[in-house]
Formats: structure tokens, C-alpha cells, sequence
């Protein structure tokens, strides 16, 4: 007994001893195989089913019937898409006078794609998102967002206003057939945008994007929508019904132009038009007006190829909270009079019909610099599009899943190099 | 008794039970998530599940390698910058700083209180082309009419270099600190002159700070995206401007995933290497060997 001080039996000391190897052996393919499983567990799930056509609008029907106004909601909106006067919102402040809503207004989206990638996974947990109201561009994420059942129907019998005042342009969208989940906040157009006394020439077509005379002077867009469907353009195709060729197309004439091309440019590209960094750009219409309001001396233009249009728009997530409220709000922005007050802030293409008017009302009661820019504001084609701008207008491609990748593979390398 | 003793023999365990929960919690359990995405297939409607496609690295290498290597050698040459302009700086004020070290190394960090992203962007103003630098030197004629920074590989390289700067004087400074001013003085004691003293004893003793300092600002380094984002232009797009484009604008999650493993692999690849080679344990080594 004096080999083994630990009193244990010798054959068990050997067997601990001896199988060393295949006990670890065994415990390194468990683990293995362990981690094999843990590989496979942690998936994503995807769209949960909902119900569609007219099984949708029951759906919808009875969903609206149990809703009850809460007195407030969260509305998620981008920066400077309101107006704005002493540091409160006077449309919001008027809204709540006149039905007890508060509005609690966040301006949280700079952009769709990280707002998107923000709310998915509450949304997909099956949680609120916590906003009743958020505007959205017409395009990849807001077809998701639909896709994913990620949008609470709107309530059809709460649209008075805007069945009565919504422009042509914004009512039965291609995007959204029959407004069944959006109501248009405000569009706008991407065009070019540029500095006329520095590139020295009027601008009148996309193939001035490709003057070796603005080498490294040239701004385009950071992303999958706007850039390629202005090369779309550029090359003599109307994006929205376009093919893979095309786009190929489209792709040789942005690599053609790429040596040309400073930077591609998120928000951002307005202070390098503005200070110079860049003489022409890419841009979108409302940006080029203000900066001309704040000093500036730029231009936009349509050019002959045509230009795009897109409209943002509110919609209600899933699991809102306070959505009755937020519909309520919705259809409350359809009155011209509340159209015009933003307008006259906001600066882009409202959706509401009757604006110019009351816009040009109210600069006949201002005076002085006030009366100026309200003049300046009715008068601006980029504002009020006449019919033959609006001939020039397209809207985005809608992409199904696998062309989204096909198209993101051709163009991703272009304004990511 | 019995007790007291199994008690005492865990204790070092519990104590640093903490940090093991941590660094499970924050650190294995989102890579072994990020592995799991990297070989799974699928779109964001339909769902992503597990299909072992390891061609998600190859694919991401093929289209990116171009960004991958780009990130690399961005990140070298700003470590190696950090490494010039933040040795001479830690030396001063260790050596120089007397009365007013800790002012100093406060003057060093009091940038740092300010966003680093709205310091980049207040660069971005500066060196615009027709900026407040640029467009005297314009007007002096000591550049051309065209000469511009931003959009340029330079801007983003020392954009890194000015942004990971303390992260290499810091340590260097803390090493030469610890430096025993005796050393010193046996050194001239021993006709060792300046330079010889500096060779044969500062820099071998400073290698440790050296080390960690270059550890500190390449990791971060060559997977930061923002510098590139503000001040590249379109040709400097780094791997980590790719990977945040595929998590949030494309929602090709594998994709994203195998890209950060790859960069992750390969930095820490890349730090081991170098551990090995010019290691903490190898510098004192040396220092003892001469």
C-alpha cells in the first residue's frame, strides 16, 4: 500500500492513466461537434408571415377599430424637415392645440440604411421600436420594411385630407399602390448641383460630369440608389424599368468617369460645393435652395437626361404604441395650410396640392426680406416642378432580393474603391 | 479547517471570475456569433441560416483584397509616423518636462476631450482647398492652383497618425519614466557618451512602451473607417468603411462577418508575429545582451 498513498485502487489509477489520449481525443470531437451545433444554431429568422390582400384590409379594419387615441406619439424625422421658429415646432404646436396630441419630435435619421439596421432587430424581436411615426425614402429599406410586415396598415378612412389635397405625384405611388402603408412627407429631386462662376459654363446634361477640364472638381453620390440611377440616366435609360446590362451600362460610364471624380460623398458633398472642395456634384434640390438662401451662389439643374425623384414618407412601424395618434397626425400635414407653413421651412417638393398659392398669400402680407424670400420660394421651379420638368423626373428601380444583389455587386465597387 | 482551505484555494478564481464574465459576455460569445454569421447564407427578408459556406472568405477576399491590403499598409505607415513624432515628444517630457510633466501630458490629452469625430471634421475645414491653410499658400505660390490634401492617401494617413498619437506617446512616456536616472549616470560614469547612452540604454529600456505603443495604435489603426470617410477621397476606402457598408447598407450580414474575421485574424496574426519577434521579454533580452 506504500506505492499508493492515495489509497486508490491500482487498476483505477492505471485506467485514469491510461486513456488519457482517447478521453481527450473524445472530449475534443465533442467539443467539435458541440461547436458545430452552436454554429448552426445561431441563425436569423426572417419575414414573418402576414396576411395579404383583402384579408390584409380585415386585418387592418379590426386593428383600427381597437385603437385609442393615447394623447401623445414619437415622431422620427431627419434634421431641418420641419419648421422651426423660437426653438419650438409651430405645425406641431398648432396640431396639438387643436387635439390634445403631444408630439414628441426626435430628429434621429441621418440616413435609411443605419436607421433600418437601428430598429430591425426590435422590430424583429418583436418589440416597439419606440417611434409611432418615422419618415422613410421610397427605395430598398422602405420595400423591406413592407417585405418584413414591418409596416402597420394605414387606417383608409382616416385620409380625408389627404384624399381631398394630395398632388398627383404623391398619391397611388408605384412604390406603395393605393398609399396602403405611406403617406408622402415631402420629395425631392437629385440632379446636379454647381458653382456656375468657378466651372465657367452653364451645366446642362450628365455628360458635363465627365469634362476632364473639372478633373478632381467632380462630386458623386456615396450610395446604391441615388449614383447608379443617375448613371442610369446618363447613359439613356430610364432607371425604373432597366436591366442587368444596363446597368453594366451604367457601371463602364461611372468607372470611365472615376479617374475624374474627387470623392464620393454622403450629406456632406453640400460644404464641399460650398467652399469649393468640388465645382459640380451630384445633389439634391432642396439643399442647393438653401444654400443659396444662406449666401450662396449655386445652381441646379435638371439635366436633359432627366433627373430623380423620391419622395420621403411616414409610416407607422409595427408594435407602435400610440398609432392612432400618429394617423391623426398623418392626415393632419394634408391641409395646405399646414403644408404651406412647412413648405416655407422645409424647402423641397410638397405633396400637397394648392401651396403655391397660399404661399404667395402669404409674401403679398410680409414685408421687406420676409416678402422677398416667400416670392423667391413660389417661384422656384425646385419647389413647384412645372409639367415639363416633371416629364424629366424618374423614379428608382424596385429591385427584388436577388437583383439587389447583382446590383449591389456592379456598382458597390464603383463608390467604394 | 477543511473548508477554510477550499475556500482560500478558490478565492483567486472568484476574484477573477469578473473578468472571465466579461470577456465571455463582450468579447467570446459576439465572435462566436460573428463565426456562426460568416458561413451562413440567405437575405434579410428571408432569413439567414447556417449552410457552412466558407466561400463567404473567399468571396470577401476577392472583391476586397484591394481594401484589405490598403488598410494594412495605411496603418503601418501611421504607426511608423506615431512612432517618430511620438518617441521624441514622450522622451521631452520624461526627460525635459521636470516641474510640469503632468501639464504637459494634460496639453497631450486635452484634444481627446472633443468627439474625435468632429475633430477629423474640423480638419477637413482646415485643408479644404480653398481653406484658410491652402489658400495662402496658394497665394504665395508655394503650391499649385491645383494642389488639394483632402481626397488625398496623405490626408488619411495623418489623419490616423494625429488621431492614435497619444496611444504611442503614452506608453513610451511610461516606460522611459520607470528609467532609473542612475543608469544614466553609470553610463556617463563610464565615458558613454550622449548617443551611446541613448543606444545602449534609453532606447533598449524604452522598447517595452515601444511595443505596447505599437500594438495600441495599429490594431485601431488599420480598422478605423472614419478618417477615410471624412478625409479620403475616391480611392482610399479602407476595409472597415467596407465591412460598415455591408452590416448597414447592404444587410449582407455573412458578408460582414467574414470580413471582420479575416481583419481580426489577420491583426491579431499580425501582433503575435510581432510579439514573437520583437516581443517584451526579447527587448530586455537585447538591452541585457549589450
Amino acid at each position: 500500500m506504500h506505492d499508493n498513498p492515495n489509497n486508490l485502487p491500482p487498476d483505477f489509477v492505471r485506467g485514469l492513466a491510461q486513456p488519457r489520449l482517447t478521453r481527450r481525443g473524445f472530449l475534443q470531437a465533442g467539443g467539435l461537434a458541440a461547436l458545430t451545433a452552436g454554429l448552426a444554431a445561431c441563425g436569423v429568422s426572417g419575414a414573418k408571415t402576414g396576411p395579404t390582400g383583402s384579408a390584409a384590409t380585415k386585418a387592418a379594419k379590426s386593428f383600427w377599430q381597437q385603437q385609442k387615441k393615447t394623447g401623445s406619439f414619437t415622431f422620427a424625422n431627419w434634421p431641418l424637415y420641419i419648421d422651426k421658429a423660437h426653438g419650438t415646432h409651430p405645425s406641431l404646436d398648432l396640431f396639438t392645440k387643436q387635439t390634445g396630441i403631444d408630439v414628441s419630435y426626435k430628429e434621429v435619421i441621418n440616413d435609411n440604411a443605419a436607421f433600418f439596421g437601428k430598429i430591425q432587430p426590435e422590430l424583429q424581436a418583436g418589440n416597439s421600436a419606440g417611434y409611432d411615426l418615422m419618415v422613410i425614402t421610397n427605395g430598398f429599406e422602405l420595400d423591406k420594411l413592407k417585405e418584413l410586415n414591418y409596416l402597420i396598415a394605414l387606417d383608409q378612412d382616416r385620409m380625408t385630407n389627404f384624399n381631398a389635397n394630395a398632388s398627383d405625384l404623391v398619391k397611388n405611388p408605384s412604390f406603395d399602390p393605393g398609399n396602403q402603408f405611406t403617406m408622402a412627407w415631402q420629395s425631392g429631386m437629385t440632379g446636379i448641383g454647381y458653382d456656375p462662376a468657378k466651372v465657367g459654363h452653364k451645366i446642362t446634361s450628365w455628360q458635363d460630369l465627365k469634362d476632364p477640364k473639372l478633373k478632381g472638381k467632380i462630386g458623386m453620390f456615396s450610395d446604391n440608389q441615388d449614383l447608379p440611377s443617375c448613371a442610369l440616366l446618363a447613359v439613356g435609360v430610364n432607371p425604373e424599368d432597366s436591366t442587368e446590362d444596363d446597368w453594366n451600362k451604367a457601371a463602364n460610364w461611372l468607372k470611365d468617369q472615376q479617374p475624374l471624380v474627387r470623392k464620393y460623398y454622403d450629406q456632406s458633398y453640400i460644404d464641399a460645393l460650398g467652399r469649393g472642395d468640388v465645382y459640380a456634384s451630384m445633389a439634391w434640390s432642396g439643399d442647393i435652395y438653401q444654400a443659396n438662401l444662406g449666401g450662396g451662389n449655386l445652381e441646379f439643374v435638371i439635366p436633359d437626361e432627366g433627373a430623380v425623384i423620391w419622395t420621403d414618407n411616414m409610416c407607422i412601424p409595427a408594435h407602435a404604441e400610440h398609432a392612432l395618434d400618429a394617423m391623426i397626425y398623418m392626415d393632419y400635414v394634408y391641409q395646405p395650410k399646414i403644408a404651406a407653413m412647412l413648405a416655407e421651412w422645409i424647402n423641397y417638393i410638397t405633396p400637397v396640392d394648392g401651396v403655391q398659392a397660399i404661399i404667395k398669400q402669404d409674401a403679398a402680407k410680409a414685408t421687406g426680406g420676409d416678402r422677398a424670400s416667400l416670392n423667391y420660394l413660389a417661384d422656384s421651379v425646385l419647389i413647384f416642378p412645372s409639367s415639363d420638368e416633371f416629364a424629366k423626373l424618374h423614379r428608382y428601380r424596385v429591385l427584388t432580393t436577388d437583383e439587389e444583389n447583382t446590383w449591389n455587386d456592379i456598382f458597390e465597387p464603383i463608390y467604394q474603391a | 479547517m477543511r473548508r477554510a482551505r477550499l475556500g482560500a484555494r478558490l478565492a483567486p478564481y472568484f476574484l477573477v471570475l469578473p473578468g472571465w464574465l466579461w470577456l465571455v459576455l463582450f468579447f467570446v460569445v459576439p465572435t462566436f456569433v460573428m463565426l456562426s454569421m460568416s458561413t451562413q447564407t440567405g437575405d434579410i427578408v428571408a432569413g439567414f441560416k447556417q449552410t457552412f459556406h466558407w466561400q463567404n472568405y473567399s468571396n470577401g477576399w476577392d472583391q476586397y483584397h484591394v481594401q484589405f491590403v490598403r488598410s494594412i499598409i495605411y496603418g503601418l505607415i501611421a504607426t511608423g509616423l506615431c512612432v517618430a513624432i511620438g518617441y521624441p515628444v514622450a522622451c521631452w517630457i520624461a526627460f525635459r518636462g521636470g516641474a510640469h510633466k503632468s501639464s504637459l501630458l494634460f496639453l497631450l490629452l486635452l484634444p481627446f476631450f472633443v468627439s474625435f469625430v468632429i475633430r477629423t471634421q474640423a480638419w477637413s475645414t482646415i485643408l479644404s482647398d480653398d481653406g484658410i491653410v491652402l489658400s495662402r499658400l496658394k497665394d504665395w505660390g508655394i503650391v499649385g492652383a491645383d494642389y488639394h490634401v483632402l481626397a488625398t492617401p496623405t490626408a488619411v494617413i495623418w489623419g490616423l497618425t494625429y488621431n492614435f498619437l497619444p496611444f504611442m506617446v503614452l506608453p513610451i512616456y511610461v516606460a522611459l519614466e520607470r528609467l532609473d536616472p542612475a543608469l544614466l549616470e553609470a553610463s556617463s560614469d563610464l565615458y558613454g557618451s550622449r548617443a551611446a547612452t541613448f543606444m545602449k540604454v534609453v532606447l533598449p529600456l524604452s522598447m517595452p512602451g515601444v511595443f505596447a505603443g505599437v500594438v495600441l495604435t495599429f490594431v485601431p489603426a488599420a480598422a478605423d473607417y472614419v478618417n477615410a470617410f471624412i478625409l479620403g477621397g475616391s480611392h482610399t476606402t479602407m476595409i472597415g468603411n467596407i465591412i460598415q457598408t455591408e452590416y448597414f447598407t447592404n444587410q449582407d450580414y455573412p458578408t460582414a462577418s467574414a470580413l471582420s474575421f479575416l481583419l481580426m485574424v489577420g491583426l491579431l496574426l499580425g501582433v503575435f508575429a510581432y510579439a514573437r519577434a520583437v516581443g517584451t521579454e526579447n527587448a530586455l533580452e537585447m538591452a541585457a545582451a549589450q
